[in-house]
């Protein structure tokens, strides 16, 4: 447990890590704070020999450093991107480690073993990070505990027995002497971890489970939070590129290079697998100079890298999708939905379809890439996942995974951007260009050359048949998405398994429908897709629970009745629905007028997304053919909880992002090229365009659910089956805006 | 060329048709003010000249030589500055927090402009983008900040 010591006992114990340090020292401006506790024991990639006797999420010393002041230093296996992960790591451990949460100050974790704490991996994402470290953040802080009460015993004189603790310090009842945990940490720290500790008991808590402020905020409001693209460093260069208009296009001869060489500050031009760079003073300068140069396009050799066809378009591609025939490779199969459909007295059918979507975070990409003299290259990079970046940068860089730092900083925006996807990412061009002119080197791709080049969530289509019985109820569905998923994209996919991503939302619904097959048919996507915010439940929440309107007006239910029928047997979504009917004051579908003469309706949804189930109602009017989203109503059951403010937080974030991507949202490809370049051409939720948002928790006591995704899903299902009811026709593709509702309002 | 940016002076070396923004942040250092779209979409880049809110991405920086450019940087020397502040972290407004320092900006500017202003008043002053939705939590802060 060296961490809960000084920082210079620890580079005693690693004495190479002095080189590394260098450049930091050579940060300009104040990032001090990001100084301390860096050069970190077996977390280090330096420490490789001894990584593998280590188990995930057991070292205290790698992830607490308590200082003089009794401050806590947490390194975070988990990167913060606004979601609140930071907060509450700090309220977990600071819970059983008896040290307030606002006594916390929490960083990203350098690469190592101590963080996989994901399966054997590392990554942040899939709403995971509380749910599956849980446990392990308790013990880590308990046990750190433990060996402050040692500490203390010796100190004082005194059993351990006779001590306790209180927020940041041990005290001696008996004497009434106390020592402050910083006062302690050094020898605390030449202490074994303790095998097995005891947990507070949940009732007794403070922290968890408490709105307890977040960390970064006050330094979010001042502008004095550091992302990855404001970081310097000196003698640092700044890099602009230019990138091919399509994937497998190499440039060939620059028509006016000496012009561009000319231009004010800049350095240099360089070529890029796909791109070209331009080095200079400043970005502008660089930007400038990169967007001036006229470069020839060539096409690759076949084969070498991924080709963009010149003829693609989306378009044609969502053709494609819904011309594929046939049931595809089954997923979930339950019941014999084939047979059930010849006692069906009524079939409904319906084929649905989604675009491709584009993360849009406000933050541009960014990458900052420094050799030092002793061949390690150091990074600071936006990334969720940084083992699997570091592996990465060292195969473009040719080097050691070891020989490679990665700084993670905080996200400027999270929703699935900052995962290693081939070609979206910005380090392999920094890495290249701080090589070749032997400075640092900053590459911010211009939020132009960001919509070329994101990873987009795929475009799908679904098709539904449902069979209904002599009273219009549900005993036989069929479903089956046309698409590829961006799980098997990057993990691999096996031709005869169907990709979870692609029919999740759509398979393990909760409804009693006796016989059900869902299934996927893959169809290659020439896109470079990527995960985004809640990922497959995105779409096929919005395909299903629209659907499930269009199989209740058929079968002539009331769509919140028929769902609550169908959830009889199923006591937890039964009451979630019953809940988020209660907190919009009653459901009522419409269409009713409101207090203020528009004509209104309400949509109701049901989600399961990353453990969590969620219930969404939204109350929706027209005017003059645009969607107006009043009020959202979120009920949500993450079965417990840990911080009910950042829950609301989130739940509000994703409704806005739900919202969005069901009004506004839709990448368009043609030629091979995105419509769209900036905000002006892919226009997202603007502020006059945001309900209000209501939110209820439910902790139905079930294993713990996810929370940055969850409450999305639901949105988009919710509105539209508003927008249905209405429009008077139903809503079967996205975005609402660019179907014609005018003349829709009564 | 000389410009006044948060009560002092600073030279700068510039081709005077660069935007202030690309000044403030690779310049001058002053990085609190963020980059996102570049084309006057999205807000992030706000800055006040002469109290009013003004994104820096498309302001070309030999127009403002004569005026007064107050950034992030200073908001907390500023008596509503703080207000606001202190009002975000009431609401725990940000979220990732990128598109914050404009936010903050733009509330400043609002709140210098009207300081008792009206639903409407704050709807057609905070136009900015934020991506993680923070919009309901900033409106509310707006009118903590307007009442403190
Ligand atoms: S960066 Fe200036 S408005 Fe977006
Ligand atoms: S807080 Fe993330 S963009 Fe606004």
């Amino acid at each position: 447990m060296n961490a809960i010591t000084p920082t210079s006992a620890i580079s005693a114990e690693l004495p190479e890590a002095a080189p590394l340090n260098l450049s930091r020292r050579g940060f300009v401006g104040g990032v001090g704070a990001l100084v301390l506790g860096i050069s970190l024991p077996g977390g280090s990639a330096r420490a490789q020999g001894a990584a593998a006797a280590i188990v995930p999420g057991t070292r205290v010393r790698a992830f607490l450093e308590i200082r003089p002041d009794s401050s806590v230093l947490f390194r975070s296996p988990f990167i913060e991107g606004g979601q609140g992960i930071f907060t509450a790591m700090a309220q977990i451990v600071g819970e059983e480690l008896d040290v307030e949460p606002s006594k916390f100050v929490v960083e990203g974790a350098p690469p190592g073993r101590d963080y996989l704490l994901i399966g054997g991996g590392r990554f942040t994402g899939g709403s995971m990070s509380v749910r599956r470290s849980y446990e392990t953040m308790r013990k880590l802080g308990a046990s750190a505990r433990q060996m402050l009460l040692q500490a203390a015993a010796t100190r004082l004189g005194v059993p351990v027995s006779s001590l306790s603790t209180q927020p940041g310090r041990v005290v001696h009842a008996a004497s009434g002497r106390a020592v402050a945990y910083g006062e302690i940490a050094e020898a605390a720290a030449g202490l074994p971890v303790p095998a097995n500790v005891p947990l507070r008991r949940p009732v007794d808590f403070r922290w968890i489970g408490k709105p307890v402020p977040r960390l970064d905020v006050r330094d979010k409001s001042t502008g004095k939070i550091r992302y990855a693209i404001d970081l310097k460093l000196e003698g640092m260069l700044h890099a602009a590129v230019q990138h091919a208009g399509r994937l497998g296009l190499e440039p060939s001869a620059f028509a006016n290079e000496a012009e561009v060489r000319a231009m004010p500050g800049v350095h240099s031009i360089h070529r890029l697998p796909g791109a070209v760079a331009v080095l200079a003073t400043s970005w502008w300068r660089a930007r400038r100079a990169v967007e001036t140069l006229q470069v020839t396009w060539t096409e690759t050799s076949p084969g070498s890298v991924r080709v963009m066809p010149a003829d693609f378009s989306s378009e044609a591609h969502m053709a494609k999708l819904k011309a594929m025939p046939g049931q595809g490779v089954a997923f979930e199969t339950v019941g014999d939905a084939a047979r059930a459909f010849d006692r069906a007295r009524t079939v409904v059918e319906a084929t649905y379809d989604a675009p491709y979507l584009a993360h849009a975070q406000l933050e541009p990409p960014s990458a900052l890439a420094h050799w030092s003299q002793d061949g390690t290259l150091e990074l600071w990079l936006p990334n969720q996942a940084p083992e699997m970046f570091q592996a990465d940068a060292a195969k473009v860089a040719g080097i050691a995974p070891e020989k490679v730092i990665i700084h993670s900083p905080p996200l400027g925006g999270f929703f699935g951007r900052h995962f290693l996807y081939q070609t979206a990412n910005p380090y392999p061009q920094a890495i290249a260009l701080a090589k070749a002119v032997g400075r640092p080197v900053k590459l911010i791709w211009s939020r132009e050359e960001e919509f070329l080049r994101d990873a987009l969530r795929p475009m799908s289509v679904a098709r539904f048949r449902a069979g209904l019985d002599a009273d219009g109820l549900p005993i036989a569905l069929q479903a089956v998405t046309v698409t590829e998923g961006p799980t098997g994209r990057w993990f691999g996919r096996q031709p005869d398994k169907v990709d979870s991503s692609t029919v999740e939302g759509i398979a393990g619904k909760v409804y009693a429908i006796p016989n059900r097959r869902v299934g996927q048919i893959h169809v290659d996507d020439p896109a470079i897709l990527g995960f985004w915010r809640s990922v497959g439940h995105s779409m096929n929440d919005f395909f299903y629970e629209t659907f499930f309107d269009e199989m209740a007006d058929v079968g002539r239910h009331d769509p919140y009745e028929l769902r609550l029928r169908l959830l009889a047997a199923s006591p937890r979504h039964k009451a979630l629905l019953e809940a988020v009917a209660d907190l919009a004051g009653g459901w009522r579908r419409g269409p009713f007028a409101a207090a203020d003469g528009s004509r209104r309706a309400r949509g109701v949804a049901m989600a399961s997304p990353f453990g969590s189930e969620v219930a969404t109602i939204a109350e929706v009017s027209l005017r003059d053919g645009e969607v107006i989203v009043h009020d959202v109503w979120v009920a949500i059951d993450p079965g417990s909880i840990v911080n009910p403010a950042v829950i609301e937080s989130q739940v509000n974030s994703a409704v806005a992002l739900g919202l969005s991507s069901a009004l506004l949202e839709e990448v368009v490809y043609e030629k091979g090229m995105p419509r769209a370049r900036n905000y002006d051409g892919y226009p997202i939720l603007s502020p006059d365009k945001m309900p209000k948002v209501h939110v209820r928790i439910v902790e139905s006591g079930a294993p713990m659910g996810g929370i940055g995704e969850p409450g999305l899903p639901g949105v988009p299902p919710a509105v539209a089956n508003a927008v249905s009811v209405l429009a008077g026709k139903r809503i079967r593709s996205l975005p609402l805006s660019k179907i014609d509702l005018k003349g829709s309002q009564g | 060329m000389e410009l006044s940016i948060n009560g002092s002076k600073h030279q700068v070396e510039v081709e005077p048709d660069t935007p202030l923004l690309w000044v403030l942040r690779d310049e001058l250092g002053l990085t609190g003010t963020k980059y996102g779209c570049g084309l006057a979409q999205c807000g992030a880049c706000t800055v006040l000249i002469d109290g009013q809110a003004t994104r820096s991405c498309v302001t070309p920086v030999e127009s403002v030589a004569a005026a007064q450019i107050t950034t992030i940087e200073a908001i907390a020397s500023d008596v509503v500055g703080q207000k606001v502040v202190e009002a975000w972290v009431t609401h725990q407004v940000p979220q990732c927090g990128y598109c914050q320092s404009g936010q903050v900006m733009a509330a400043t500017a609002l709140l210098k402009q009207s300081p008792q202003p009206s639903d409407a008043d704050i709807a057609s002053a905070m136009v900015n983008l934020c991506r993680c939705g923070t919009y309901n939590a900033i409106a509310a802060a707006v009118r903590h900040a307007a009442r403190a």
